[in-house]
């Protein structure tokens, strides 16, 4: 059974329509790219699949494999984190909270799995350092560790790459690549189309109009050719 | 100046407020950082206000202890405003700012009319500014005063994380499976249960104060939430101690003197922090 499949969603804000005719299928091991207008509801579909809001109808079933809480959510940066006092590893075990559940505080064992995940992806020497003295891509870093620490099966991740500059966004993607060929499913929202081709297994389109399937018969479809008319680095 | 602090303390009623003082001290800047960052401050401000209204109700109506009235009526006010501040439709903030201001018109309104106190603007002085409220404690304020704190400290403590979290990010802690609601009205009625006995110490009128400073303090000097929390409660409780030392010496309002050498240390942190440029790991 898949991880995730989703059936005729509808998402609305206060029972405006946003996006509507949303459906595809997430198994394990796939690496699924949402892409699609700003605007078009990317967020608010990845929002609706934590349950942090409700959807407007439609079906969303997780399968055996998988609970709500056992996936890692990055979250599209707000403005409230840049002033922050906490330390790397203080945002990186709350990670920790899905298992922690009731339990005040976190086990020992527990917090050795964050600092693994933070070695992970080489933020183990910032641990102490503040999270709102470091540059951009380090604190994706840290976002996605924590992620990681919450889940490892699936991560949901809302544009990890903006804001970055090009060669911090390449090791993003290859951080995120890694993950995804060591077992992580990844289901992540990106705006670049072309890399989101290059590093994908699956492509979903929302907007007007709306497409799932592999990168290959994105490409062959006509929403694909529009959309990725004009970029040229596209290898598959 | 020593020997006069010496013999001031051998009368109860110093090492009462002494005591009080920095146990509400402590509490009172613990969700200071949180409170501040989830821009919840205004929510400490229009509870002040509400603190007063209902005191001036509990006056009127004679009763000996007013915290019967005041703390039920300051915990369901901090639940409305929190449900209220989170609803955009009803414009929470100016909701707020209604609830807020009518009590202080309302407390001062009865106040006016029953009181049959000879010294009417020195009581509404008093409960604004807290003026010699502190000094005048019985065994039985001491004793209630110590138990909110204690539980304040201890709820503060077994929570810690999750308040952390919520207040981190509170879309991941849902996504995470805490029910960031639920931290959320803790966080409100710790609050107001921190106002209601900040405003023993300091008056309805200077506990955001209270509150904020210290919390600003730390925030200039500490990068991390664990040394934000631990150096603002220290910071808070040697103000207050000094405030009090300082206000019996030299005959000042207590709480006015306490909320300036919060300033003062506020000033002082500042300074370090831009001297020092960035914050210390
Ligand atoms: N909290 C909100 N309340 C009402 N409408 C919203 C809210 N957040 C987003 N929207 C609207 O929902 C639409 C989709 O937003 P979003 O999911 O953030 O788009 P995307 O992530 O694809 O750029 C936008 O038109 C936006 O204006
Ligand atoms: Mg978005």
């Amino acid at each position: 059974m898949a991880f995730l499949t989703v059936k005729d969603l509808v998402l609305a804000y206060d029972r405006k329509i946003i996006a509507e005719n949303i459906g595809f299928t997430v198994n394990e091991g796939d690496y699924l790219c949402i892409v699609g207008e700003n605007g078009s509801g990317k967020t608010t579909l990845m929002k609706t699949l934590l349950g942090l809001q409700q959807p407007y109808s439609g079906e969303i079933v997780f399968g055996d494999g998988i609970r709500k809480n056992e996936i890692g959510y990055l979250p599209q940066q707000t403005d409230i984190q840049r002033d922050f006092p906490a330390s790397v590893r203080e945002i990186v075990f709350s990670g920790l909270q899905a298992k922690a559940g009731m339990r005040p505080f976190y086990r020992k064992y527990e917090k050795e799995e964050a600092l693994r995940n933070m070695e992970r992806l080489d933020i183990a020497e910032l641990s102490k350092r503040s999270y709102r003295e470091l540059s951009g891509g380090q604190q994706q870093r840290v976002l996605l560790a924590r992620a990681l620490t919450a889940a490892g099966k699936l991560l949901l991740l809302d544009e990890p790459v903006s804001g970055l500059d090009p060669i911090v966004t390449k090791e993003m993607y290859q951080v995120i690549s890694d993950l995804n060929r060591n077992g992580t499913t990844i289901m992540m929202i990106s705006h670049d189309i072309g890399q989101a081709l290059k590093y994908a297994t699956h492509i979903l389109h929302i907007g007007d109009m709306t497409f799932f399937g592999t990168c290959d018969e994105y490409l062959a479809s006509p929403l694909g050719r529009m959309f990725t008319a004009g970029v040229t680095e596209v290898q598959v | 100046m020593i020997d006069k602090l010496i013999m001031y303390l051998r009368y109860p009623f110093v090492t009462y407020a002494l005591i009080v003082g920095v146990m509400i001290a402590l509490c009172s800047s613990l969700l200071g950082v949180t409170l501040v960052l989830k821009r919840f401050s205004y929510i400490g401000d229009g509870l002040s206000h509400v603190a007063f209204g209902a005191m001036a109700v509990a006056g009127v109506l004679g009763l000996t202890n007013e915290l019967l009235i005041v703390l039920p009526v300051t915990v369901i006010s901090a639940v409305l405003m929190l449900m209220t501040g989170r609803n955009a439709k009803i414009k929470g903030d100016a909701m707020i700012a209604m609830i807020s201001v009518g009590s202080l018109a309302f407390g001062y309104l009865l106040m006016n009319i029953f009181s049959t106190s000879s010294n009417l603007s020195g009581d509404v002085c008093s409960t604004l500014f807290g003026s010699t409220l502190i000094l005048t404690l019985s065994v039985r304020d001491v004793i209630i005063s110590c138990v909110l704190s204690v539980i304040v400290i201890v709820i503060f403590i077994l929570f810690y994380n999750r308040i952390f979290a919520v207040t981190f990010d509170e879309d991941f802690s849902k996504a995470a499976g805490t029910d960031a609601g639920r931290i959320n009205l803790l966080i409100a009625v710790m609050t107001a249960v921190i106002i209601v006995l900040a405003m023993n110490l300091v008056g309805s009128l200077l506990i955001s104060a209270l509150v904020i400073f210290p919390a600003l303090s730390a925030m200039r000097l500490f990068g991390n939430f664990r040394d934000v929390t631990v150096f603002s409660a220290v910071l808070s409780v040697i103000c207050a101690f000094l405030g009090i030392v300082i206000s019996i010496l030299a005959g000042t309002p207590v709480g006015s003197t306490i909320v300036a050498a919060d300033a003062a240390a506020f000033i002082v942190c500042m300074i370090i922090g831009k001297v020092r440029g960035g914050t210390a790991v």
